[in-house]
């Protein structure tokens, strides 16, 4: 048995069952070995397209997306994504061939050195220099990659340590002394996390992606005791959309609730988040009537690293949960509630309705027609945070996006991803005219693989969330934003990869699109050329608090008052 | 302020790499960073001197502990010892400087190493602040080179690194 074979087999072990990949002259051995597997090949176009279907894989799944490709540049094509599934806590294992070790070093022929690249953007990696270290190196990657604070991991094979005769075992051990994720939260601090919500007068529950996993327990503990509840951008689905007890999203392009109530609060859970600026706000504004920060988090590093915790609780937010909820009571929180009731009947997620076709609507008609129950990917923008705002999901695991590292082009690979984990759901990508164009390559796997996916396009002819900051804060110059005049015809782009191509202009049509998408047997990509001055609001502009929120775009006020 | 930390680590290549790297990543400020071998095969011990405030410290020693081949990580802020090892070239033109020279020597119980017609090579074993000292009295005489190893440290009494003591994974 070759290297090779043995890497295949120790993966088959892992319960591997799909990889994306795209191969290339260094991993051919290990791809010609494949020829002979029963794992199964996503062939993408690019990489990058790879490792993030990878990424929505191992979101969509629970499980370890794991994606392959040769040395050198197509190595170097995953490192976006890699940063992207690192920032997002994603387990992705990642293959990548390398040059004969005789070469390293040298400047051979797509030679790069990945494992210093990809060090600060990977939770571990591991260039591997003996033939029968692979099945040890392959468990310690799985192992890492989905324990403790899930990552991704990325296994650097050189080309003639794929070839080498394996003469080892797979009956390995993990040799993993320096990593021991704490994942039961201590006992005395959950006692008096319980304590303070106990006493708490306007407690809230901030949840963010690392409680994905635990959306059963998550549910039974606000049910228990009533505390309203906020998903971020992550966390969206950890609690369903449709529940009395959702206030929304928090932060930039949060709801006026859920801001508020942050503002308001004086204890605040939060669990498996990390308290991203686009959440806070200004840090030192954050919060301020808040006199206990409860944080449940797997990660030690991420409690009290931006916000000031006085319950630090390292843990798994299922275990822990679970946990808090046995002494979880219900909580007096009438007049608190009466607040928040009044904010969210106030100041609903709303827009100003124009006389074009607006991405809103065309979300909200989405939302409705499938009654919430898809599962949605994005690009990066404001179709990203419309889609947030607008298609409230019901079901953890269903709102699969880039959030820490806000990556443009994810939403098509996403939706790969997403449609191959779990191909009995309705997958839809809101994207963008700009996300889109970064990886529409990947059209040709929808193709090649016959996935039901369906891409929406929210053409606004522009970079909308950039033209949105320059209208707000940079005096209107509209720097180097403008795509109109180059865009391609998106449906008829897609007919030409034999696509259902779909392409609605005006209001009237709106929903006859929304019919023509959600009907189509297969994949189709749907243009809706919306209102390009849209703004998504509410906003509370970069490094500002939850008082500094706009509400609407100043033009439009000076309508409404006019 | 001035910490000393000690590292335990799986000597695998690049992991010093990678804990440079984290230093550079996250605008860490390190001051100096001393490894060797330890007495069991397979770990290293690193000593960083790191400077920054509380919030700082704790980060650091958080992040160094998310790297896998991470085993123990401690500030030395309870009773250690403090070693840096230093060799100075110093220019001796003649023999009133060499007597001069000799004489600081002595005071910082220094050792001559090499001795040549116009340079001095001296060795000095002490704390940091030590090693300082004794580069200031030698600066009139005109220093050639200065080679310091950066801070080693070890806890007094009984503490040691032990493996298993290490907490607070991810």
């Amino acid at each position: 048995m070759k290297g090779a074979e043995a890497l295949l087999k120790a993966l088959e072990r892992e319960g591997v069952e799909v990889i994306f990949g795209h191969p290339g002259g260094a991993i051919m051995p290990t791809y010609d070995a494949l020829y002979d597997s029963p794992i199964r090949h996503i062939l993408v176009r690019h990489e990058q397209g790879g490792v993030h279907a990878a990424t929505a894989y191992a979101r969509a799944s629970g499980r370890v997306g794991v994606v392959m490709a040769t040395s050198g540049p197509g190595a170097l094509n995953l490192v976006t994504g890699l940063a992207d599934a690192y920032m997002d806590s994603t387990p992705v294992v990642a293959i990548t061939g390398n040059v004969p070790r005789a070469l390293i070093g040298t400047d051979a022929f797509q030679e790069a050195d990945v494992t210093g690249v990809t060090m600060p953007i990977t939770k571990h990696n591991y260039l591997v220099q003996e033939v029968n270290d692979i099945p040890r190196v392959v468990r310690e990657a799985f192992h890492i990659a989905s324990s403790g604070r899930p990552g991704p991991v990325l296994i650097d094979l050189p080309k003639d340590v794929q070839l080498s005769e394996f003469t080892g075992t797979f009956d390995v051990e993990l040799d993993l002394p320096g990593y021991k994720p704490t994942t039961k939260g201590h006992p005395k601090q959950i006692e008096r996390a319980l304590d303070a919500l106990e006493k708490a007068e306007r407690p809230i529950l901030m949840v963010g992606g690392g409680a994905q996993h635990a959306h059963g327990e998550l549910l039974a503990f606000a049910e228990r005791t009533g505390i309203p509840v906020i998903t971020t951008l992550m966390g969206l689905g950890a609690f369903p959309g449709n529940h009395p007890l959702w206030l929304g999203m928090p932060g930039m392009h949060g709801t006026v609730a859920a801001n508020r109530a942050i503002h308001h609060a004086d204890v605040i859970l939060a669990i498996g988040l990390r308290f991203d600026d686009r959440v806070t706000g200004k840090v030192s504004r954050f919060a301020p009537h808040a006199h206990t920060i409860i944080h449940v988090d797997i990660d030690p590093a991420e409690i009290g690293k931006l916000v000031r915790t006085h319950i630090p609780i390292v843990g798994d937010a299922r275990s822990v949960l679970r946990e808090m909820l046995k002494g979880a009571k219900p909580l007096r929180l009438a007049s608190w509630w009466r607040e928040l009731e009044e904010w969210r009947t106030r100041y609903p997620l709303r827009w100003k309705p124009k006389p074009y076709l607006q991405s809103q609507e065309v979300i909200k008609a989405f939302a409705e027609a499938t009654g919430g129950h898809a599962i949605v990917t994005t690009g990066v923008g404001q179709h990203q945070m419309f889609a947030a705002q607008f298609f409230a999901v019901t079901r953890p695991r269903s709102f699969i996006t880039s959030g820490g590292l806000g990556t443009m082009g994810v939403g098509l690979p996403f939706a790969i991803g997403a449609k191959v984990a779990r191909p009995e759901e309705l997958v839809i990508d809101f994207d963008g005219d700009g996300s889109f164009q970064m990886t529409l390559q990947e059209l040709a796997t929808v193709v090649k693989y016959k996935l039901d996916v369906k891409v929406v396009i929210l053409n606004n002819g522009y970079l909308g969330m950039v033209r949105q900051w320059q209208d707000l804060f940079h005096a209107k110059r509209y720097s180097e934003v403008y795509l109109a005049d180059s865009n391609p015809d998106f449906a008829r782009l897609a007919e030409a990869y034999g696509i259902k191509g779909v392409r609605v202009e005006r209001k009237e049509d709106l929903m006859e699109g929304v019919e023509a998408v959600l009907s189509a047997d297969g994949p189709v990509v749907a243009e809706f050329k919306v209102y390009h001055e849209e703004g998504v609001f509410p906003m509370i502009p970069a490094g500002g608090a939850a008082e500094d929120m706009i509400l609407e775009h100043p033009a439009d006020k000076e309508e409404v008052e006019a | 302020m001035r910490h000393v930390i000690s590292v335990l680590v799986q000597d695998h290549p690049r992991v010093l790499s990678r804990i440079t790297g984290l230093f550079a990543r996250r605008g860490f400020n390190l001051e100096s960073l001393a490894v060797g071998t330890t007495h069991v095969p397979g770990l290293s011990r690193i000593s960083l001197v790191v400077s920054g405030d509380d919030h700082t410290l704790e980060q650091v020693e958080k992040q160094l502990n998310r790297l896998i081949e991470v085993l123990k990580v401690t500030d030395h802020s309870e009773p250690h010892v403090e070693r840096e090892l230093c060799l100075v070239k110093v220019h001796v033109a003649g023999v009133e400087e060499r007597l001069a020279v000799k004489d600081i020597q002595e005071a910082f119980r220094a050792r001559v190493v090499d001795v040549a017609q116009k340079s001095l090579i001296l060795e000095l074993t002490g704390d940091s602040k030590k090693i300082d000292s004794f580069i200031e009295a030698l600066r009139p005489y005109g220093i050639l080179e200065v080679m310091r190893t950066g801070a080693v440290a070890m806890s007094r009494g009984e503490r040691t690194l032990k493996v298993r003591e290490k907490r607070e994974a991810v």
